[in-house]
């Protein structure tokens, strides 16, 4: 497990989901977009709660908000251009995280969480009970963005391959900016708040410039996802899915960036696997059985997540190699 | 809006708030003593509404029917399912990250409700309220108010007043609180803190299956009740200040009227109301209304 450095680990995962489409199905392909656009909102969150400790529970919202801005921004009879309406629902989710960020984290701990929560669960009534989303029914996106001669998001894999740059992009700059400076700041935040404060740093501009990048790019995962989709409705606000996105941090382990793209997948997979009906036919109905029991299984066996797994084994390895090291010794 | 109508909401206000309290207060108990922050609450309130349904035909052929002797198996198994939980679940994941317990009762929820699923069916249920409850009380001369609303608020303000009673004036309510203050100064006061927690939990567990169990007969039966149940009892929660019992009442009541009058005076903004309730007073106060201990 040694010769498997991190870097590896994800260069190598990286590779084999660009090479994915010269294989896979229509129906692969497909979910694995999902997977991804989960996986880059799964990252945003992982940079508030694993990296800085803020844990919110509204994430769904600058989802949505992203989402629907691309929809209603769009004109009626042709793409919008990528150029500005992929900025544009960066801006809008990165605006609306400003003002949550700026007024929730005068709180903390699990009255934090309560405050994301509220302000998620006003976007979202905002759209599910007014006529300016189209309500409970949601909107069609009748064109896609496009940038004439170049990008052409009606194909497939040109689709594909916007949403894999994306996750490498999010990914890459999250990386830079956890080594930056700031992102020593943000962990020496999450670390101990009051003894960062004690030296000098004024915590709350980082918390909230953590808040709007993280609100930003959970803004562009909602953009792919209204784009990939060609629908949104109001259920992308909904809490549900702020806790699934808590759910595959914890999942695929907090505190790394790769944990928060393994949960995704790990998540997302789990969920199709016991959905399907090849496999558990009259059974597959009852999938949330199955995934609750893998969730519980999972906070046994691995208190560290899925990345810990490698780490485990070689404890275990070890272990086994000193037991009987010693024992040989009797 | 003429008396009679103020006062039939009013009533609805404060029924849906005693409600709410029963609920809520399981949940800031568990989390204010034991630190676990318990997604898993709000299925035990569905797990209640679901156990007056199916449990009735079991009483009826056994010991022949009756509302109180359906409820009181209920409470029993809800005791012996909240000491087991507590036991199997719960006891190795105190010294874990709060996060690792959200995940695991995050968990359990799709169990609970795939369980449901299989054992009883995805139909939504009516429960018959019991027949001497049945009727309804007039209130000026068209308006009227069922016999079972008040019943279920006089339950409510009864029960709430023993918690009070329990936790204030006897020695098992000085350790709860004094573990709700200070964990580790009442481990070394000698005091058997596992004991301690597994009464919690256990108590806990009961008052939400009550809570599901008497309210079935008024909201009916379906699923998915938990989960709305389960957000709306976190914002009590930390509206009320988390481990306070009193910041709980409060702030059960307050909820129970916004969202009452809302429903009735704003009905456009009926949802968001309880939501921008919330951000006020925590940014307010931001530590809820009754700061704990």
């Amino acid at each position: 497990m040694r010769y498997l450095s991190k870097h590896t680990f994800v260069i190598g995962s990286f590779m084999v989901l660009a090479l994915f489409p010269l294989t896979a199905s229509t129906y692969g392909m497909d979910l694995v977009s999902k997977v991804m656009i989960y996986a880059i909102l799964a990252l945003s969150l992982e940079l508030l709660v694993g990296s800085t400790g803020l844990v919110c529970f509204g994430q769904a919202a600058f989802f949505g908000i992203g989402a629907y801005s691309v929809v209603l921004l769009s004109p009626m009879s042709q793409g919008a251009s990528l150029l500005w309406s992929l900025p544009v629902a960066m801006l809008m989710a990165a605006a609306y995280a400003l003002f949550v960020g700026a007024l929730s984290l005068r709180t903390k701990g699990v009255y934090f969480i309560m405050v994301t929560l509220a302000f998620s669960q006003m976007a979202y009534y905002v759209v599910h009970d007014t006529d300016i989303g189209g309500g409970t029914d949601g909107i069609y996106l009748y064109f896609r963005p496009e940038l004439p001669g170049i990008i052409d998001l009606d194909q497939p894999v040109q689709l594909y391959g916007l949403i894999l740059g994306s996750l490498v992009l999010s990914f890459s700059w999250l990386a830079l900016i956890l080594r930056s400076r700031f992102g020593r700041a943000l962990a020496g935040i999450h670390a101990n708040e009051q003894r960062m404060r004690a030296t000098g740093f004024s915590t709350y501009p980082y918390k909230l410039a953590a808040f709007v990048i993280s609100g930003a790019i959970a803004g562009l995962s909602g953009f792919l996802f209204a784009v990939k989709d060609g629908f949104v409705n109001p259920e992308m606000l909904s809490w549900h899915l702020s806790g699934s996105l808590l759910v595959m941090i914890i999942l695929g382990g907090l505190g790394h960036l790769r944990g928060a793209v393994i949960g995704a997948f790990a998540f997302t997979l789990l969920e199709e696997f016991f959905k399907s009906e090849a496999i558990f036919h009259t059974a597959a109905k009852h999938w949330h059985l199955g995934l609750g029991l893998s969730i519980i299984l999972s906070v046994v066996l691995l208190p560290k997540g899925l990345v810990g797994i490698p780490e485990q084994l070689s404890n275990w390895v070890s272990g086994r190699k000193t037991t009987r090291a010693t024992a040989g010794k009797q | 809006m003429d008396l009679s109508i103020f006062l039939i909401q009013c009533l609805n206000a404060l029924q849906y708030g005693l409600l709410l309290f029963l609920v809520a207060m399981g949940l800031t108990l568990i989390f204010g003593i034991m630190g676990v922050i318990n997604l898993a609450h709000g299925s035990f309130y569905m797990a209640g509404a679901y156990m007056a349904y199916a449990l009735a035909p079991v009483v009826e052929s056994t010991v022949g029917g009756g509302f109180f002797s359906v409820i009181a198996l209920g409470v029993v198994i809800a005791v012996l399912l909240g000491y087991f939980l507590e036991w199997a679940f719960f006891s190795f994941l105190y010294d874990r990250e709060h996060l690792q317990q959200v995940l695991m009762t995050y968990g359990l929820i799709l169990v609970f409700e795939e369980l449901r699923s299989i054992l009883v069916g995805d139909d939504v249920y009516g429960v018959q309220a019991p027949e001497w409850l049945s009727g309804t009380i007039a209130l000026g001369d068209v308006m009227s108010y069922p016999h079972y609303r008040l019943f279920v608020s006089a339950v409510c303000l009864v029960l709430s007043l023993g918690l009070y009673l329990v936790l204030t004036r006897t020695r098992l309510g000085m350790m709860i609180r004094a573990g709700s203050s200070n964990r580790e100064m009442v481990q070394s006061l000698g005091i058997d803190i596992k004991l301690l927690y597994r009464i919690v939990f256990a108590a806990g567990v009961a008052m939400a299956v009550f809570a599901g169990m008497i309210a079935a007969p008024i909201s009916s039966v379906y699923p998915g009740m938990g989960n709305q149940v389960l957000i709306i009892c976190f914002v009590v929660v930390v509206i009320g200040g988390i481990g306070s019992v009193q910041g709980a009442f409060l702030a059960a009541l307050l909820i129970g009227v916004v969202d009452t009058f809302g429903k009735v005076l704003l009905p456009e903004f009926a949802g968001v109301l309880v939501y921008v309730l919330m951000a006020v007073i925590l940014l307010w106060k931001p530590n809820g209304l009754f700061k704990a201990g």
